[in-house]
């Protein structure tokens, strides 16, 4: 009965997605010009999405911010053209940082109901990092956790903050895991835990995960805790490559960024929240304005000419492998990755010196040559 | 201070804060138990590899002579049953104030006893975890030149234990943080920063804004002594360790953080069974693996690497100011695997087993 629920879900986000005159619609939030490399890289993405004649309309909407009843919120046509494609690119966007903005992330995250995001790390052939055979993917719950929101100082001095685990949101993250899993080949789902400490919170979570694993008898299941994971991961990634991992907020929060970190940074990891309403892709590297100078890091790149738009350019691909065009995105997939890995036009922080431009000529190059 | 034998025969050790010796600042105002120049210390072995690895360093400390004499309580995690034994062991560590211990067993299950490791540091007030990372001679990794230290907070944050079902479906699990306790523990990171001539200090946060603006009130009082202090959150923090590593020198963090970053830092040095790791408090110090993995599954094989568990003894030889014992087995353990040819299977090597890694080191002695 669960299973038929989620069936429908899947099945009401598909309807929308009828091609119009052979085209689907998809929501392009490009980013704010003056302050990010947004508009930059999500022009490269449509240069390369042109020439692959990838059958995507894209429906340019701006997200900066206005006032309406005394709060700062994002215009109302953004919200719809999301809702009515049901499936969004987004560019990097600089927060605006201080009283009175509700950060636009936990916005999107809201109205659309984005409960679970998905962080696939894979090495890139062409730039070198102390690991060069990362293949994980792994799922968060974004919806609630120990970024509940809920926290108070009792007296002074005494914080307190709440951790918030529903069996509702567990079971939601836990299902998608596995129908990703099932989705794309991997083999087992690990539930990433820290159930020994938090035994009722993560002991919920473990639950509605070994509930969920018995709708999927081909798909195997384990559990693992936190520490350990933190550690086999940064010792040998390897054996990480065969399955999806799934954990609440927190954890995968910071798991996440580490196995970015393993591949380089986040100028090169894809991410996409799946939600119940819409499916948002994005580069993640622009919510963290404090990305330090190592690796991959396209923000050092503002106005230049010179940022990197792999990061986008794989989460677009996420986009297509979920509106199954995956032709599309293996043609493009191996473009670029060819490119980056020839190593002759790649931008500045890859260790090249080519501007955006010329690194999206060369993936164009590539395509047409195929 | 303390002697430093090796930071100054080994141009490997030009830095004092090594796993060989950590000067972190001794709080202890009771001395240990002590009879007639023999300490006592209580003895935990734990579950998993805990037995072989205590054993070993029980047969190094046997033939050096060292003036300790053991308490042991072999509490087990693994069944309820053993609550008895391991009240008798808090007694006993109570008593003795010094202990080396490896790691108890903590059930999943629900109907499960709390866990004991936290329960132990709770009572006993060891606010402060210390986790030294730093690449060993000889054993090359992915990465090089690792050399931080991890402080973490040892008593509350995530660990409080205060969960509840509100409804059914909805738990709520709640994290504490006071600011009696993040000023303690931070103050230990800058004092065990100063002790051990420490570049910079770090810290990490996440919302945790009571943590963070009292970090940077103490780093205030600490301003002369040109320490670099940063923040940094923790998922960040995460992606630069395993990317850069050399950049962290001293790390001070809550609870749950410390769980990760300390299993990152083991990860990046060469894995759990060579770091080493003590846990102090006011009254008491307890010296434990820094990673604290029970190892389960090669438990009885004798195959468990047992150089994380005498680093740690070692650590604590000094903490009783037996520094020359001290010196000599740390040296001949890392001595040991500097030259590559006994290891244990999870460093490489031929898989040589935990009791001819102990006997290597006993001829290195």
């Amino acid at each position: 009965m669960l299973t038929a629920r989620t069936l429908s879900g899947a099945a009401q986000v598909r309807r929308s997605l009828q091609p119009i005159q052979g085209k689907y619609a998809v929501t392009l939030i490009p980013g704010d010009a003056f302050t990010g490399i947004g508009p930059e890289i999500s022009h490269a993405v449509k240069a390369i999405y042109a020439a692959a004649e990838v059958p995507i309309e894209w429906e340019e909407v701006s997200v900066t911010p206005v006032l309406k009843g005394g709060k700062t919120v994002i215009p109302d046509a953004a919200i719809t053209s999301v809702k009515r494609n049901t499936v969004a690119l987004k560019g990097p966007l600089a927060t605006p940082i201080g009283k009175g903005h509700v950060s636009l992330n936990l916005t999107l995250r809201r109205t659309f109901n984005l409960f679970a995001n998905v962080r696939p790390c894979v090495s890139i052939k062409g730039f070198k990092t102390a690991y060069d055979d990362v293949n994980t993917v792994l799922i968060r719950e974004n919806t609630e956790g120990e970024y509940s929101g809920i926290e108070h100082e009792i007296v002074d001095g005494v914080v307190q903050s709440i951790k918030l685990i529903t069996w509702q949101a567990s079971e939601r993250v836990a299902r998608y895991a596995f129908h990703y899993a099932q989705a794309n080949g991997r083999r087992r789902v690990t539930a990433v835990h820290k159930a020994n400490i938090m035994k009722m919170s993560d002991g919920m979570f473990l639950a509605a995960c070994r509930e969920v694993s018995g709708d999927f008898p081909n798909i195997a299941y384990d559990e693992d805790l936190l520490d350990r994971v933190c550690l086999q991961v940064c010792q040998n990634p390897r054996p990480y490559a065969d399955r999806v991992m799934v954990m609440p907020n927190l954890y995968g929060d910071i798991l996440s960024d580490m196995c970015a970190g393993l591949i380089g940074g986040l100028g090169l990891t894809p991410s996409g929240n799946i939600g119940r309403d819409a499916s948002i892709f994005e580069a993640v590297h622009g919510s963290a304005p404090d990305i330090a100078e190592f690796g991959a890091n396209p923000i050092r790149k503002i106005g230049k000419g010179l940022a990197n738009p792999t990061a986008l350019l794989l989460s677009s691909l996420m986009m297509l492998r979920h509106m199954n065009l995956n032709t599309y995105a293996e043609r493009i997939e191996k473009a670029a990755l060819s490119t980056i890995a020839e190593g002759k036009t790649i931008t500045g922080d890859l260790g090249g010196k080519a501007t955006t431009k010329e690194f999206t000529d060369a993936i164009v190059k590539r395509l047409h040559a195929q | 201070m303390l002697p430093r034998t090796l930071a100054r025969t080994s141009p490997l050790y030009t830095r004092a804060a090594t796993t060989l010796s950590a000067g972190y600042p001794r709080v202890s105002r009771k001395l240990p138990t002590k009879y007639g120049g023999v300490y006592t210390v209580t003895l935990i072995p734990g579950d998993g590899i805990g037995a072989e690895i205590t054993d070993s360093v029980k047969e190094i400390f046997e033939h050096v002579n060292a003036p300790i004499e053991w308490e042991q309580y072999d509490v087990s995690g693994v069944s309820s049953q053993g609550e008895n034994l391991f009240r008798q062991a808090m007694e006993s560590l109570k008593r003795n104030r010094v202990g080396l211990k490896g790691i108890l067993f903590t059930p999943i299950s629900q109907s499960g006893h709390i866990s004991w490791n936290v329960a132990m540091r709770q009572q006993l007030d060891i606010y402060a975890s210390v986790v030294l990372c730093k690449s060993l001679p000889g054993f090359p990794t992915r990465h090089k030149d690792v050399d931080f230290a991890i402080i973490r907070e040892n008593t509350e944050g995530e660990y409080s234990g205060l969960e509840h079902q509100s409804y059914p479906g909805v738990v709520e699990s709640l994290k504490v943080v006071t600011r009696p306790k993040a000023e303690r523990i931070i103050r230990f990171a800058f004092d065990f920063a100063v002790k051990n001539n420490r570049k910079a200090t770090n810290i990490m946060k996440l919302g945790d804004g009571l943590f963070l603006n009292t970090f940077r009130q103490i780093a205030e009082e600490y301003a002369s002594s040109g320490l670099a202090c940063n923040d940094m959150i923790v998922d960040n923090c995460a992606m630069q360790l395993v990317a850069r590593p050399g950049q962290f020198d001293v790390m001070v963090m809550p609870n749950l953080y410390g769980a990760i970053v300390s299993n990152i830092g083991a990860a990046l040095v060469g894995g759990p069974g060579v770091v080493p790791g003590c846990n102090v408090g006011r009254e008491y110090a307890l010296f434990e693996p820094g990673c604290r993995h029970v190892a389960k599954d090669i438990m009885g094989t004798n195959r468990a690497n047992p150089a994380a568990m005498i680093l740690s003894s070692t650590m604590m030889l000094r903490h009783l100011g037996l520094d020359t014992i001290a010196d000599s087995i740390a040296s001949a353990t890392l001595g040991v695997i500097n030259a590559g040819k006994v290891r244990t299977a999870d460093m490489g090597g031929g898989a040589a087993s935990t009791s001819e890694f102990t006997a290597e080191v006993i001829k290195n002695l």
